[in-house]
Formats: structure tokens, sequence, C-alpha cells
């Protein structure tokens, strides 16, 4: 499965951690983890910058997060204008930071930087698959 | 200070809406002035450097049809690029080549014609300005970076959309003496807090507008600048520094990592502290971007910023007067030229020549120009 199944609209087809992708159509959000030095990385890479290893094992980013930050986006680039307003937001997992979107049926009044969130991965209706942060 | 080299020259375009004109005359407006400043021909110039964004560009390798353009063959031309930053990139790497020895007198020459491209092609590019893997499929884009920037100075700091209301109407009110500006009007407190969102907290009076326009710089080695300037403008502190694009990979998000290790070193070089900057120009692509400055260049200690702008410490009379020419929220932000407009600002400054936004007696001048969002960060440090 290539790359270019990853979000709402892809710009990237080809690269060595497309894995990725199947990992989030069994359900999880995944990042990888240097065979050598143990370095973990999310997003996922395939080569280590701490020792340049290039072997990399999986792991699951599971358990509950913090809102680190977010923003209403008021206007969109290109192919994601059906989708406004929507919120962009910064998670926290014991560490282990994730770039998303919250879920847009969360109350404005109920998000705030510090909430505990989950990660729901998304099959959307054209076949591409993402993930949001709800509220845990 | 050692005063090894010097910026002999200075020149900016009118920073416009839409240019009726080429890029290549565009740049010509600002090396035409640059050049009657410094007073100098072509036949002084050793080599010239081209700034811009490329993604704005429908001409492919642009600085081979300015040098061209500007009379600058045969001597050797290149491109810098680092976005919003590329025009004080390549001052840098000017300063490297005339200190080195290698070139006496070089012509940093920065633009960007944005008007070039069609606004349907401008929102797509605009998605592509983050790590287009594993942010851009969500939709991102350069107001919501640094809207989540301000969302964690906010939480952590407590400042407020007042605050950066507040740096806009600032930036306005120079703004309306700065005959090259794009924006020349004032903006009230009121406006600019009910203006619409563009991505919260920041509404449409927290972001700068686009804007065709070009800058040049000309410097020169110690030797020939005595020779040719009356007031020439010295270097005294180069900092650069990255951060990671990815903001996942960011240790947080309340202040501009780069930014803050760009000063420390351009303050070490220069042998000067932030009390010792007489004025600045801060890179305020957006208000939040110029609280962020306050405290990365040590203005002010990290939630500590507010304090300036609300007690009117950065307009002229305060403590450090910061983008009293209108800033780039003012003037507009021609990405590849604005660095060189920024620096053109403070070498007036210094040579007691910026009129109705003069400092009274400024003899150091600092300019922080930030490209993309953190991503790169220069600090220069000008001394008289
Ligand atoms: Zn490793």
């Amino acid at each position: 499965m290539g790359f270019e199944k990853f979000g709402r609209k892809s710009f990237a087809s080809q690269t060595k951690v497309e894995s990725f992708v199947e990992y989030l159509a069994k359900g999880e959000l995944s990042g990888t983890q240097c065979k050598s030095c143990g370095k973990q990385y999310f997003p996922p890479r395939a080569d280590c910058a701490e020792c340049l290893g290039n072997e990399m094992d999986w792991f699951k980013i599971e358990g509950t997060g913090n809102l680190v930050s977010f923003t209403k986006a008021g206007f969109a680039p290109t192919g994601f204008e059906a989708d406004v307003p929507y919120t962009l937001a910064l998670a926290d997992f014991n560490g282990i930071k994730v770039f998303g979107r919250l879920d847009s049926s969360i109350p404005k009044e109920e998000v705030s930087v510090g909430m505990a969130l989950q990660i729901n991965i998304l099959n959307l209706p054209d076949g591409q698959l993402s993930y949001e942060f709800v509220k845990s | 200070m050692s005063k090894d080299v010097a910026i002999i020259g200075v020149g900016q375009s009118a920073f416009v809406r839409g240019y009726q004109g080429s890029i290549r005359e565009l740049a010509f407006e600002a090396f035409r002035e640059a050049m009657q400043d410094a007073g100098i021909s072509k036949s002084d110039i050793d080599a010239s450097i081209i700034c811009s964004a490329p993604e704005y560009d429908s001409q492919r390798s642009p600085s081979g049809i300015i040098a061209e353009y500007l009379g600058l063959n045969p001597q050797p031309t290149f491109a810098v690029e680092t976005v919003c930053s590329s025009s004080t990139t390549g001052l840098r790497a000017g300063y490297a080549m005339v200190k080195s020895g290698l070139h006496d007198i070089i012509v940093v020459l920065g633009f960007q014609k944005m008007s070039e491209i069609s606004s349907a092609d401008s929102q797509e590019r605009m998605g592509r300005g983050g790590d287009i893997m594993w942010e851009s499929p969500f939709g991102s884009m350069m107001p919501a970076y640094y809207a989540m920037h301000a969302c964690a100075h906010f939480d952590k700091y407590g400042s407020t959309e007042k605050d950066l209301a507040m740096i806009r109407v600032k930036a306005a009110k120079y703004g309306t003496i700065n005959e090259k500006a794009v924006y020349r009007k004032e903006v009230s407190l009121e406006d600019a807090l009910n203006a619409p969102y563009v991505s919260s907290p920041l509404k449409r009076f927290d972001c700068c507008a686009n804007a065709d326009g070009a800058s040049c710089i000309i410097i020169a080695n110690k030797d020939r600048a005595k020779d040719i300037c009356p007031k020439p403008v010295w270097f005294m502190g180069l900092g650069s520094a990255t951060a990671s694009m990815t903001l996942t990979n960011r240790d947080t998000l309340y202040g501009i990592a780069c930014a803050r290790k760009a000063a420390q070193e351009a303050y070490a070089m220069a042998g000067v502290t932030p009390q010792d900057i007489d004025v600045a120009e801060v890179h305020d692509c957006f208000t939040i971007a110029e609280l962020l400055a306050y405290e990365a260049l040590g203005f002010a200690e990290p939630g500590k910023g507010v304090e300036l702008i609300r007690e009117g410490q950065t307009y002229i009379g305060g403590k450090i007067p910061v983008n009293v020419d209108g800033g780039l929220l003012s003037k507009g932000h021609p990405i590849g030229a604005t660095g060189g407009s920024q620096v053109r600002t403070i070498v007036l400054q210094l040579r007691d020549e910026a009129g109705g936004m003069q400092v009274p007696g400024a003899e150091i001048g600092l300019i922080h120009n930030i490209g993309g969002v953190g991503v790169y960060g220069n600090v220069i440090i000008l001394g008289r």
C-alpha cells in the first residue's frame, strides 16, 4: 500500500516508512525505533540520526495524551476547503509528540491546553487513511 | 568592535500589492537606489548574491537573469534561499566572502514578486510550507503554525489577543510614515480585536500582507569602505541557527529556539548585551512573532515580553524601539526581499537618516529575520 493513502490529501507517495499506512489500516498509529540505539521516532523515520543505523522496529503510540497547542483554521490550502473550519493540534503521548487534527465535534469551551486525548484512526470515505485526537 | 566588513549602500523598491513589471525590473529598482547610495559603478562590484524563494518565480534559476540585468556579468553570482530569511542568509554568505578576502565588494539582492503566480497556485503552494509528509496532509499552513505558537505562549505565560493587537497598532502607526510600506493606514485596537480569525487566536490584523518588492545591500571590506563611504555601517555580530521544520520535534512552542541561539551567537560576537541595542527590526510576519522575538532577543525575560508592548517600551522613546518602520505587518512581506529591507532600515537609523522614524542617537542596531515558522533564524548586529 502506497504512502499516498495517508491523510486528507497526500503530497508524497514514496517513502521507506510506507508501512505506516498498513499500521493505520490495522487501527494503529505507529512510530519507528532504532534497533541499534533504541531511539524512538515519531513521525517515523527509516534512518537514525543518532547512530546512522537504518534498521528499525515499529512501535504503537497508545494510551492517553495531552493537548500541547491548537488552532482553528478559518481558511485552508487547496484540497482542504470543504473541511473548514478544522482544528489543528499538537499532542504529547508520554514524550512522543504527534501532529494532527482535533475531533471537530468537541465543543469549543471544552478544548484547552493540557486536556486528555486519545488517538482515533480514521477511514475516510474516499479510501484515505488518517487519524485524529478525541477526548479521552 | 572589529571594523572588517561594512555596509556601504542600501536600497529598496516600494513594497506593493501587484508590481507592474518583471522580476528583473523590480530587482533593478532596489539595485539602482543602493548603487546611487554607495556612489560606485558596476565595475567596482566583484560578485552578486541573489536571494528569493523560488517557489514564487516563473523564471528558473533567477540569479542568472537578474545578474545579467543588473549589468553584473561576468562577475560570479549565485542564489541563496532560506524562505523568509533568504536575504540575511545571503548577507551572511557575502560577509564571509568579503571577510575571507575572496572579494572586496559584493551586492546582496533580495526580491520577490509574489503576484507572479496566480492566487490559485498560491493557495496550492500554501499547504506545502511545512513538512509535506507528516503535517501538510492535515491542511496545515503558515498562519496555523504561528497560531499554535501563540496558543502555547498564551497558555504558558498569560499573554492575550489584546497584547497581539497592541503590536499591530504600533506597526500601523509607524507604517503611516513609511513611504515604501504597502499598508499605510492606522489600525485601532478595536479594529484589530474585532477582525475575523484567520487561524485562532490570530486574526486578520495579526497577519502581514503579501507584497512584491526588492531590497539591495552592498558590502565592502575595510579598506574599500573607508575609501568610498562617508558613513560606513559595520558588522558587529552575526548569528544563525535552525530548528526542526516538523513541530513534533520541537521541545516547546512558546518560544523560537533558532532565534534565541542566533541571538546568543550575535551578541557574543559583537561583545554587547540586549541592553546595548538602540533600535531593532524583528521579523513580525505575525504579531505573535514580534512578541516571541522580544523574548528570544533578550529584550525581555521569557514570558515578560508583553510588558514591553503594554508599557509602550517598543515605541520610539521607549527602552528598545522595535519595527519603527512599520515592520512586515505594515511594509508587507516580499519573502526574498524582507531581510534586506530590515537591514536597510537599521542602516538608515545608524546613519541618522531615518527621517520621521529616527531613533535619536542610535549607535547599535539589531536585525532578527526568521525563515519559515522558526526553521531558519538570522540575527545581525550593526554599529556605526
Ligand atoms: Zn540509532
